[in-house]
């Protein structure tokens, strides 16, 4: 799907394509991000793990501009985020983003629902948009389903569709904020076989999820957050086998 | 999918019938009327109320009342003074909107149709009045073969459908120049405009230009940019603050002091204008209303998509708070439609001042009850139309099934 980068370099030695510098964002007086860095490589699955409330979802949503941020700085693709709304634009034109209650568009069809950004925004014609919608379609699993409207489908079968929907952009990074957690659990094996196979295809992913086993086999990195800072990263194996902070152990005692 | 299975059929147990009510004439008069003692006397009394009126009614309005009134000055109550030699622009305008409207139900059917349909309804009640005028009824059948013969095109040929939804946008400003003349024709003052006609155009003006107007007004009010958004909520509370009639006579009779004579402005554009500006308001605190039901997700994923503020708006945000606020937008262009009648009390004979004219005619003195009642069922029957279609587009866009 990516042009640009070779998946033949080591990870090490790709270039960063989000960096996150000493992010700090109120709301109120309520400090939510602390001094955060993060860095992501070309190609790089990060999995960002911790409690509820700690700050991950609203790091992840700063990334795009959906919320803003009073001290740091963020650049994406090369783009610098500012408060300019041309360079927010163009940020979200490389970055895909799958929510937690899929945010489908209730009144598109399916296909209405993926095709609308590609033709509005990247200017394709409507025939190559289709073609594509439907090729994407194919890929996560449900095809015939295109000409239904949102309410006629299940929650994984819309989650699926919201990850097409957000890949039709053929973005370069892909986010993802809890994408199963609003989702019966018979249906979060076939949302997250989709994104195993995606991570598997050499797109960058940022992906916040309560999910550890599916963390720890497509992740190349867990960041764990906790009230707004990172406490600590590494790999998979690094923090679930060898956790050196008593936070990360804590947090993995509760949930494991 | 595998989960399918669980709930597939083959599992199913065997099925049921529900049980049939019983029903006879006697039995649902017991069941429902008289099951108990109170029932019973409720039923008596109610009953006895309900014939009282019904027999009183039916009684005035077929033997003691006087229609001739009616019959003397339909066509004043129609097209107010408009001279006769032109009446023939009026039936154009009327045989245009005829074509529109069995292109229309050709093309679209279902509720389209049955507008028309009711329309044709109309017409042949009025060929079939026994005092209508022999003209009146041979533009009247021209009207329903013009119909028909469009309904035919328009169920063929569906390629029609873009030209049919310009004529309707056309419509309108044809309609103003038929009727005015523009140097085209004989010039008719709207001081000779009148009756139910300047009702429906006042009414149709309003509702049409409020619209955008009120869009934007509904956009303005939430935009992040203060001085937008301070204008809206001062213009949208200084109009709601203010009864209609002040606004009226604001358009009428200060509006000539502050422009000064340079400037002359038709009266009755003149109430279009404030009837125009009214509704903006109100349309607009509607349509907030429907912004503010779109959750924040449906913003965001436009936005995570890359789509500018005005892609957001027409594809994503406007078209479900629109749909949602369709009972209330209908309610109120009813409302705005019966109020046209307050113009009467600024000088302008539409539909109830003109039968206020007739009434204070000595010829025609003590029939108020007959032209009055004339007049409400000319509304009665319009506002009726108005909230059919409403019901009609709702079930059709699925409001409320989400």
């Amino acid at each position: 799907m990516l042009e640009n980068f070779n998946a033949e370099i080591p990870l090490e030695e790709r270039e960063d394509i989000v960096i996150c510098n000493n992010i700090n964002k109120w709301f109120g007086n309520l400090h939510v991000l602390k001094d955060v860095s993060l860095s992501v490589k070309q190609g790089e699955v990060v999995v960002i793990l911790g409690p509820s409330g700690s700050g991950k979802s609203t790091f992840i949503r700063t990334v795009n501009g959906l919320e803003e941020f009073q001290k740091g700085d963020i650049t994406v693709d090369g783009i610098p985020l500012s408060n300019d709304v041309s360079d927010i634009e163009a940020i979200r034109k490389e970055t895909g983003m799958v929510f937690q209650s899929f945010n489908l568009f209730p009144h598109m069809t399916i296909l209405k629902n993926i095709t609308l950004a590609p033709i509005w925004v990247r200017k394709w014609p409507k025939a190559k948009a289709e073609k594509n919608a439907l090729e994407l379609l194919e890929r996560v699993g449900i095809p015939e389903q295109a000409h239904k409207y949102p309410g006629q489908l299940s929650g994984g079968q819309q989650q699926r569709v919201a990850i097409a929907r957000a890949l039709a952009m053929q973005p370069k990074i892909m986010l993802f904020d809890e994408p199963t957690s609003a989702l019966d659990p018979e249906m979060i094996k076939e949302v997250l076989d989709v994104i195993k196979t995606l991570a598997g295809s050499g797109i960058t992913m940022l992906v916040v999820t309560h999910e550890m086993n599916f963390a720890r086999e497509v992740a190349d990195r867990i960041v764990l957050f906790d009230f707004g800072e990172i406490i600590e990263m590494g790999t998979p194996s690094e923090l679930f086998d060898n956790p050196k902070h008593e936070r990360t152990k804590l947090f993995l005692s509760q949930i494991l | 999918m595998e989960h399918n299975v669980l709930n597939s059929n083959k599992h199913e147990p065997t099925k049921v019938a529900p049980p049939r009510p019983t029903t006879s004439v006697l039995g649902w008069l017991k069941a429902n009327l008289f099951s108990s003692w109170m029932n019973t006397i409720l039923t008596i009394v109610f009953g006895t109320i309900v014939f009282v009126l019904v027999k009183n009614s039916i009684d005035w309005i077929f033997f003691k009342s006087d229609w001739y009134v009616i019959v003397a000055n339909f066509k004043l109550l129609i097209v107010g003074q408009y001279p006769n030699e032109e009446l023939w622009r009026v039936w154009i305008c009327l045989i245009l909107i005829s074509v529109l409207m069995g292109l229309s139900s050709g093309i679209w059917k279902g509720t389209m149709g049955h507008l028309t349909s009711f329309m044709m309804g109309i017409y042949i009640i009025i060929i079939c009045l026994p005092f209508i005028i022999f003209e009146t009824r041979v533009w009247l059948l021209i009207n329903i073969a013009v119909i028909v013969a469009a309904f035919l095109i328009g169920t063929k040929q569906s390629k029609f459908k873009i030209a049919t939804l310009i004529g309707w946008g056309l419509m309108l400003p044809i309609v103003i120049v038929l009727l005015s003349g523009f140097g085209v024709f004989n010039h008719v003052g709207t001081n000779l405009w009148g009756g139910f006609l300047l009702t429906l155009l006042i009414a149709v003006v309003a509702i049409i230009f409020s619209f955008p107007l009120g869009v934007l007004l509904a956009i303005g009010r939430r935009s992040k940019l203060p001085i937008i958004r301070y204008i809206s909520i001062g213009y949208i509370e200084l109009i709601r603050g203010v009864p209609l009639i002040t606004i009226l006579f604001v358009a009428q009779l200060m509006l000539p002091l502050f422009l000064g004579d340079s400037i002359e402005i038709d009266n009755v554009v003149r109430a279009m204008v404030g009837f125009t500006l009214f509704t903006a308001a109100y349309l607009a605190e509607n349509i907030r209303g429907g912004l503010q039901s779109i959750p924040r997700g449906q913003f965001e994923a436009a936005e995570a998509l890359g789509l500018n503020a005005t892609f957001k708006m027409t594809f994503i945000i406007l078209p479900q708070a629109l749909r949602a606020v369709i009972p209330a937008m209908v309610g109120l262009f009813i409302g705005i439609f019966k109020d046209t009648s307050l113009v009467a009390i600024v000088g302008l004979t539409d539909l109830l001042g003109i039968g206020k004219n007739i009434i204070s005619n000595p010829a025609f003195l003590g029939t108020q009850m007959e032209v009055f009642l004339f007049v409400a069922l000319v509304f009665l029957i319009f506002c009726n139309m108005m909230s059919y279609a409403s019901r009609r587009l709702e079930n059709s866009l699925g409001v409320g099934k989400r």
